[in-house]
């Protein structure tokens, strides 16, 4: 990953209410949340939030509903004007932007995807993507060009010319989100864009958007209130609470250290089957057999360790296969060679697999499972046991 | 004892005429140059309708009706326009047509920029909504008094009572249909950078078109029938056929008249209303 900052936000300050200006001393004094709506009637929304978002990554926001994330995010493109506050983006403070600039912004670096999707009910699907084409004056035949290859990236060819209320939740908010990427934007701003979705639906969304991201390469900041979804999606999740962010780090970080309580409790509720990977629960074989080695070497190796089957691999370390006790006494009476007797009907799996898809494999396998990178390198092993009490 | 105490006497009407004199006094010449202007537009219209022959109009009423509704509904308007015209009240027809369309031009290129600033300024629109309210509920009838004080009898103050009785639909439901466009669609036109202009022209006003399509609707059914009461000052077509057939208590007369004006009012409706149907999107 690239570490250029993309935006960095400084002490940003939201209040919502007649007189925020006036309100913001109060809150810079360290009054709470609730004492300034009970005392001013105002309400805070964010409350002097500080974070940088790299190029190139998927940074969540999570936190739970009336947590400020809305609010943080609109900040982005200056649907809401902080009260207090920098934002940076590509070194440029946007908040000190004069209105054709920060029309400028809008139309040519920054892209927002809507909970409800925010379609033009009278517009068709091919028209709701050219909309930001059209606001910055791009001929009709070039934008409708653009709309048709952006609308063939999320899957809709074909329902070019159906109005948005024609379509699947699932499929408008792909209209919403070919809408963003027709203007080809740095940075996409995803306000709880799956909320509305069924689960199966929200699933498999969610895993186009990492395709997606894969060739794009943009900067998304994207917002949710379900750990889950932050954690799949998130390179780096800020956890959100009463306008605050109370920690910032990879989901590894948040999920293994957490800052405080709060954060735990939230953790706790996440389902671990989805984060943790095969890398981190294997380990190293206790014994290891190069074909070089021989029957006897790999008989030796099994009883000094009281192991029933053990892998082997080539100078390399390539997985070849797997001897099981019997088998190599079998064959050392009969002199046979280690590759003759060679098994295959063991599982194999990539290091970035989550332990949701090898819970199956585990639970019916009767020889554990070995970890190969894509070169079929051997990295390691994972025995049913150890599958499950990650789970714990 | 049952006589109102004659002491009790206020004389509102005469500072009513002064105010009146001192606004023609001092705005005498913007009021020619308006009733001008009507006059213009008004003679241009009337005379366009009058030059039309009448089976273009009957052809045209016949081809509206198939495109709007259905072919059936085309001919039966057709056969009504001529049952009209066999009254002999043709001419009268197209003088009527011809106020009811110069007044609702004028209504709609007031109401339509007035409702979209009521939908943009809460103050405008919280100052509006009682004139509107009052304006509503005031018969018909009273518009005219007004009118002549400013303009004398005539054809200009029967447009220009039209206009202020007509007005208040389209008003109101540009703002209404304005303000309903849902927030996050207003705020998705402006995260792509919209000017205010865009986003009312490409966003707002296409949103708020079928709610605006009724508004329209109804001012011409108001306008229509604003336009047979403002005979009473001058207004010629189907509604001084009426009036002369009162005061002569032609029953025939006034029957014909009577029925052309209902026939007229049923085709504009019906004919408005499906341009309302064809302006809509799929909810
Ligand atoms: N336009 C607004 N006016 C007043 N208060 C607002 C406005 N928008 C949001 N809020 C308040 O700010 C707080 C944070 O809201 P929001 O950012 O929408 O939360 P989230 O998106 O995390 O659910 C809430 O208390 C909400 O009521
Ligand atoms: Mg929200």
């Amino acid at each position: 990953m690239q570490m250029t900052i993309k935006v960095k936000v400084e002490n940003l300050t939201k209040i919502f209410g007649r007189s925020p200006k006036a309100v913001l001393k109060k809150v810079q004094e360290g009054m709470s949340k609730e004492e300034v709506l009970k005392k001013t009637g105002h309400t805070l929304g964010i409350n002097n939030v500080s974070f940088e978002v790299k190029e190139g990554e998927i940074f969540v926001i999570m936190g739970l509903s009336g947590s400020g994330k809305s609010t943080l995010i609109r900040c982005l493109n200056l649907l809401n004007v902080p009260t207090d506050g920098k934002i940076y983006v590509d070194g440029e403070n946007i908040v000190a932007y004069d209105k054709h600039q920060l029309r400028e912004y809008r139309q040519k670096k920054v892209a927002m995807v809507f909970q409800h999707f925010g379609l033009f009910t009278h517009r068709t699907v091919i028209k709701n993507v050219e909309y930001g084409l059209e606001v910055r004056n791009i001929p009709p035949g070039k934008r409708y060009e653009i709309a048709r290859k952006v609308l063939a990236t999320v899957g809709l060819e074909g329902w070019e010319f159906k109005y948005p209320t024609q379509l699947s939740g699932g499929m408008q908010q792909r209209v919403g989100l070919a809408r963003a990427l027709a203007n080809d934007p740095d940075i996409l701003l995803m306000d709880e864009p799956f909320s509305a979705l069924d689960p199966l639906i929200r699933r498999e969304m969610q895993l186009e958007l990492l395709d997606m991201q894969a060739k794009l390469k943009k900067t998304i900041i994207f917002i949710t209130h379900d750990v889950n979804e932050a954690f799949k999606l998130g390179d780096r999740v800020a956890m959100m609470r009463d306008g605050k962010i109370e920690q910032i780090g990879t989901p590894e970080e948040i999920f293994s250290t957490p800052a405080n309580e709060y954060i735990e409790n939230f953790v706790k509720d996440i389902d671990k089957t989805k984060i943790i990977q095969a890398k981190n629960i294997m380990f190293k074989p206790a014994a290891l057999i190069s074909l070089k080695d021989g029957l006897n070497v790999a008989a030796k190796e099994m009883e000094r360790n009281g192991i029933s089957s053990v892998f082997v691999v080539d100078s390399e370390r390539r997985l070849l296969g797997l001897v099981t006790i019997d088998d190599t006494v079998k064959a050392i009476k009969e002199h046979k060679t280690l590759i003759d007797i060679l098994r295959h009907e063991y599982n194999t799996t990539g290091p970035e697999t989550y332990i949701q898809d090898l819970l199956p494999i585990a639970t019916e396998s009767k020889y554990p499972i070995a970890v190969v990178d894509e070169n079929n390198k051997f990295l390691g092993i994972i025995v049913r046991v150890s599958v499950l009490s990650a789970l714990i | 004892m049952n006589n109102f105490p004659a002491f009790l006497h206020l004389k509102l009407g005469i500072y009513v005429k002064y105010f009146v004199d001192w606004l023609i006094k001092n705005f005498g010449e913007f009021f020619e140059a308006l009733t001008e202007a009507l006059l213009w537009f008004l003679g241009q219209v009337e005379s366009f309708f009058l030059w039309l022959p009448w089976w273009v109009v009957v052809g045209g009423v016949c081809f509206l009706g198939w495109r709007l509704r259905k072919l059936s509904t085309g001919i039966t308007f057709a056969l009504l326009m001529l049952l009209i015209g066999s009254f002999k009240l043709w001419d009268a027809t197209m003088a009527t047509m011809a106020l009811v369309l110069t007044s609702v031009v004028f209504s709609l290129v007031i109401g339509i920029p007035l409702g979209i600033l009521m939908a943009y300024s809460e103050r405008t629109s919280t100052l509006m909504k009682p004139v509107l309210d009052a304006m509503q509920t005031m018969p018909s009838f009273v518009y005219l008094i007004p009118a002549v004080m400013l303009f004398n009898l005539g054809k200009v103050p029967a447009t220009f009572a039209t206009i202020i009785y007509a007005v208040p639909p389209v008003m109101r439901l540009t703002e209404l249909g304005i303000r309903r466009v849902p927030r996050e669609m207003v705020e998705a036109a402006h995260s792509f950078g919209s000017t205010a202009w865009q986003t009312l022209v490409k966003v707002q006003l296409p949103q708020a078109l079928p709610t605006i399509m009724t508004g329209i609707n109804q001012t011409t059914m108001m306008a229509l029938s604003m336009v047979v009461i403002a005979s009473m000052i001058g207004a010629k077509g189907l509604g001084m056929e009426i009036m002369i057939a009162i005061s002569r208590l032609d029953i025939a007369r006034g029957f014909e008249a009577g029925i052309s004006v209902v026939i007229l009012a049923i085709i504009i409706d019906r004919l408005s209303q499906g341009l309302v149907h064809k302006f809509k999107f799929p909810e």
